[in-house]
């Protein structure tokens, strides 16, 4: 390689390096961006658009945003794993720089100017601050951007932001707040049918009989009914018709080849008996420690829904050989690679845009809904076809997130401190979207199903069952021991912090039992183990939020505890530190989490997130976990599966440690929640006297540990 | 088919619908009023909320005959854009909100406790929203949005 070989690029540009796929000037006055990222309720469409104004030196709001759309915009695969600025925002934010220079050097040439001289200011191209009467639309016709970026342009420091940085508000929110059609539920076409599905109570399903007249007496109205092999649909153009039949039709359809569930597998416990896939991360096997230096202890917890506020919708047109795809999941580009082979079809002659749609919080039924949609719409060619899931539905069919078990164990050196660490994972996969194919319910349900994923999973970082199991403690070796058991008793997929959750809480539980044993204080002795900077300042920070004193006394039933960790080692530091009242059940008082993005975007959307992250995190911790029964999963409504409500929501306070030094951004949707079970574990653990290794910390489970304390 | 004849957001609204017919339903499909949101259908999340004659009703399970010559507000019928609620308002200022599904419902559920209480405290706009899930956990800013809103139509009932 030559010394001056051409930087790299950052992020999603190596893939999509062209600079016309991410900015035009074809509409005058205004600049066409666009992002292969999507809204998911994150605001991402807001820090994008601020990442681009600021490059370019335009106001925002002449920003035309294009997003998730295989026509139109970079393919940056999934909206995924709290990388859209980490990755997707550096390339828009490169790519933006170079054609401000691309500009700048056609104006300089074209007025014989020194490049140096000239400015952009909204658009327009100054020379030593004076207007110069060129602008980006009047030099557009003569500046190429069908080129590939070449990563030359410098981008702007932290200290020339004047948009970056800046609490720009949501674009998104006002269309939510006055009712306007925000969601792809909202939308409808002119001769639109809905449609919803009866579906197969588990892969490999066969009907045996279907009572279809049943079904039509309950629609009360003309309805229609869609089969193909064991998929079966009801459609019409009355909503409420269509739903009153779908709602009984699972009691009019019978089905063979069903296999019973053993209820106990929706504790994690149950992972232990059954086959897996071994892999070791890191240091090479040790022997055990002797005993007086030994470690070990053993967290579970049960499968978490996804539980999106609404339930997943999907709309698809088909005509003249051409399949259109309106859909809310996470990556329209991998969906559409999914539905071509499932439905063997020519990508080529689908199209799939994204329109925003309830939180999803990662893999729930969205590509589920389009594939149901687009399997109609193939069958009813000219009709549009929204199909909308029923709640049961959701929480009865989505991917859930899978139990897991893991094992902290280590070797402790004469001061108490860790030599030797291992964190053993017992999991289901934590990766199963649909984008090689397979893996949609649609297309298992038609004839000749394709087979189903296999059970693949990369290493860490970032991983996936495997996430965050490494502790960011300089322990000097530490492994991880992972068993991946691909065959669970329900479909599981990602969501939020995948198997970080649990890591981070058994990693987190034990530094508390290790802090303890030492006679140290938690966070002093999180301090003696922490050698990264960052990782240091944000643990300091949030104990000087929290007012931490060491030495509380435990076991009054008031507690506070602290949880912390790096998001896959690799994206925002977050440490978190939780107030409980343990009475007969855990009550929340208060949540201090401070967290280091590096550059961050828009200050107030990334700290919207961390309280999010923080919320779901409580909910996860206190409430949370998927029930079986013989034929899948039982808790189907929010009875069922609760979720925390308004009046359990404790005080949360959330600063960001330096977010305006020049360093890259690092993703935040997932920092918090992690960190926030275990600082609840170990505030619980505080109140209590006793520890609750099992997740969720129900009453039950509080009971429970008071008997043993 | 009946028709049947309530009043919308201020506005008289007549359709022909089967008497049983889920009022959300009526509202979305029929009067093309989609603020109002499904969530579940079983009287359990609160997106689907509306006020009928000021009181908070989960409209999916709510037949659309029992709402004949009764007054519906919507979250349309909230505010507008050019004339936003302070409720609407306070929400944009707090930047309450993630995905924004819930909003709808808690905006009309907001409404109504400020109404029949224009200084709630932080515990009582707790309590009042319980019946409203926020999955992304906007719980902090919706509170604090709704006191915020709350002071400000306090201070404009008493210029």
């Amino acid at each position: 390689m030559s010394a001056s070989a051409a930087p790299q690029l950052p992020g999603m540009l190596r893939d999509n390096p062209r600079l016309d796929q991410w900015v035009r000037f074809d509409t005058q006055g205004r600049v066409t961006v666009s992002t292969g990222r999507v809204e998911i309720g994150q605001g991402v469409l807001t820090a994008m658009r601020q990442i681009a104004a600021e490059e370019l030196d335009i106001s925002p709001d002449r920003i035309l945003l294009q997003t998730g759309d295989t026509e139109l915009t970079p393919n940056e695969g999934y909206t995924a794993g709290s990388q859209s600025i980490q990755f997707g925002g550096v390339a828009l934010r490169q790519a933006c720089a170079e054609v401000r220079l691309l500009f700048l050097d056609r104006a300089a040439a074209q007025l014989g100017h020194q490049r140096d001289a000239l400015s952009v200011e909204n658009g327009a191209i100054l020379h030593k601050g004076q207007s110069t009467g060129q602008d980006y639309w009047s030099l557009a016709a003569s500046v190429d951007l069908q080129r590939e970026a070449t990563g030359g342009a410098p981008i702007k420091q932290a200290s020339q932001h004047r948009v970056v940085g800046q609490n720009l508000p949501r674009t998104d929110l006002a269309d939510k707040v006055f009712g306007g059609p925000a969601f792809l539920h909202d939308v409808a076409l002119d001769g639109m049918l809905h449609a919803r599905v009866v579906r197969q109570p588990c892969r490999g399903a066969t009907i045996r009989a279907i009572d279809e007249a049943a079904i039509r007496r309950a629609a009360r109205g003309p309805i229609e009914i869609v089969r193909d092999g064991n998929f079966v649909a009801i459609l019409g153009p009355d909503e409420t018709l269509v739903e009153a039949a779908a709602a009984t039709a699972p009691g009019h359809v019978a089905w063979d080849n069903v296999e019973a569930l053993n209820p106990m597998s929706e504790e994690g416990r149950w992972l232990l008996q059954q086959p897996s896939i071994d892999k070791t991360h890191g240091a090479p096997p040790t022997d055990p420690a002797p005993a007086g230096r030994a470690y070990e202890a053993t967290y579970t917890r049960m499968h978490i829904a996804h539980a999106s506020i609404g339930p997943s919708c999907g709309l698809a047109l088909y005509k003249d050989g051409h399949l259109q795809v309106w859909t809310h999941c996470q990556g329209v580009y991998p969906l559409r690679a999914a539905l071509a082979r499932t439905l063997k079809l020519d990508p080529a002659a689908i199209s799939v845009k994204h329109v925003q749609g309830p939180g999803c919080y990662g893999h729930n039924g969205a590509d589920d809904a389009a594939a149901d949609a687009a399997v109609i719409a193939l069958r009813r060619p000219g009709q549009p076809i929204r199909v909308r899931w029923r709640r049961e539905e959701e929480f009865g069919f989505e991917p859930v997130s899978p139990a897991m078990v893991v094992t902290a164990r280590a070797a402790l050196d004469g001061a108490g401190k860790p030599q030797d660490w291992t964190t053993e994972i017992w999991s289901g996969r934590h990766t199963n979207r649909p984008g090689g194919g397979g893996n949609l319910l649609a297309a298992e349900a038609l004839p000749d199903p394709p087979p189903p994923p296999p059970a693949i999973e990369g290493p860490p970082p970032p991983g996936a069952g495997t996430r965050n199991g490494e502790p960011l403690y300089a322990f000097p070796a530490k492994r991880i021991v992972h068993h991946l058991i691909a065959e669970t008793p329900v479909r599981t997929s990602s969501l939020r912090g995948l198997g970080a959750t649990l890591n981070v809480y058994a990693i987190e539980s034990s530094m508390d039992e290790l802090a303890e044993r030492a006679g140290q204080d938690p966070v002093a002795y999180r301090l003696s183990v922490l050698a990264d900077p960052r990782a240091r300042k944000v643990v300091e920070h949030v104990a000087q939020m929290a007012g931490w004193r060491a030495g509380l006394p435990a076991g009054t039933g008031k507690g506070r505890g602290i949880g912390f960790a790096q998001y896959k080692n690799m994206a925002a530091y977050a440490a978190v530190i939780a107030e409980v009242e343990v009475v007969h059940a855990v009550q929340m008082l208060r949540i201090w989490c401070a967290a280091d993005a590096g550059l961050v975007i828009n200050p107030d959307g990334a700290i919207n997130q961390l309280e999010g992250g923080i919320v779901q995190g409580v909910s996860w911790a206190l409430k949370e976990g998927v029930r079986l029964d013989e034929s899948g999963i039982s808790s189907r409504d929010w009875e069922g599966y609760p979720v925390l409500r308004f009046s359990e929501v404790p005080e949360i306070a959330v600063e960001l440690v330096d977010p305006a030094v020049d360093r890259p951004p690092l993703g935040v949707g997932e920092a918090s929640g992690g960190p926030t079970v275990a600082a609840i574990g170990n505030a619980v653990a505080h109140a209590l006297g006793a520890r609750i290794r099992d997740l969720p910390m129900t009453r039950e489970r509080v009971m429970a540990a008071l008997l043993r304390s | 088919m009946h028709s049947i004849a309530f009043t919308v957001n201020g506005k008289p609204a007549s359709i022909a619908a089967d008497p049983d017919t889920p009022l959300l339903d009526v509202l979305r499909n029929h009067l093309g009023l989609v603020g109002t949101k499904f969530g579940c259908g079983l009287e359990q999340c609160g997106t689907c909320m509306v006020l009928i004659d000021g009181e908070p009703v989960k409209s999916c399970g709510k037949a659309v005959s029992t709402v004949v010559g009764k007054t519906v507000l919507t979250i349309e019928g909230l505010g507008t854009p050019e004339r936003p609620h302070p409720l609407q308002q306070a929400f944009l200022d707090e930047q309450a909100g993630q995905c924004g599904y819930c909003l709808p419902g808690i905006l009309v559920t907001a409404k109504a406790l400020l109404d029949r209480n224009p200084a709630p405290s932080r515990r009582e706009i707790a309590l009042a929203l319980d019946d409203n899930i926020c999955r992304c956990g906007s719980h902090h800013r919706i509170l604090r949005a709704v006191e915020t809103a709350a002071a400000k139509m306090r201070e404009g009932a008493s210029r």
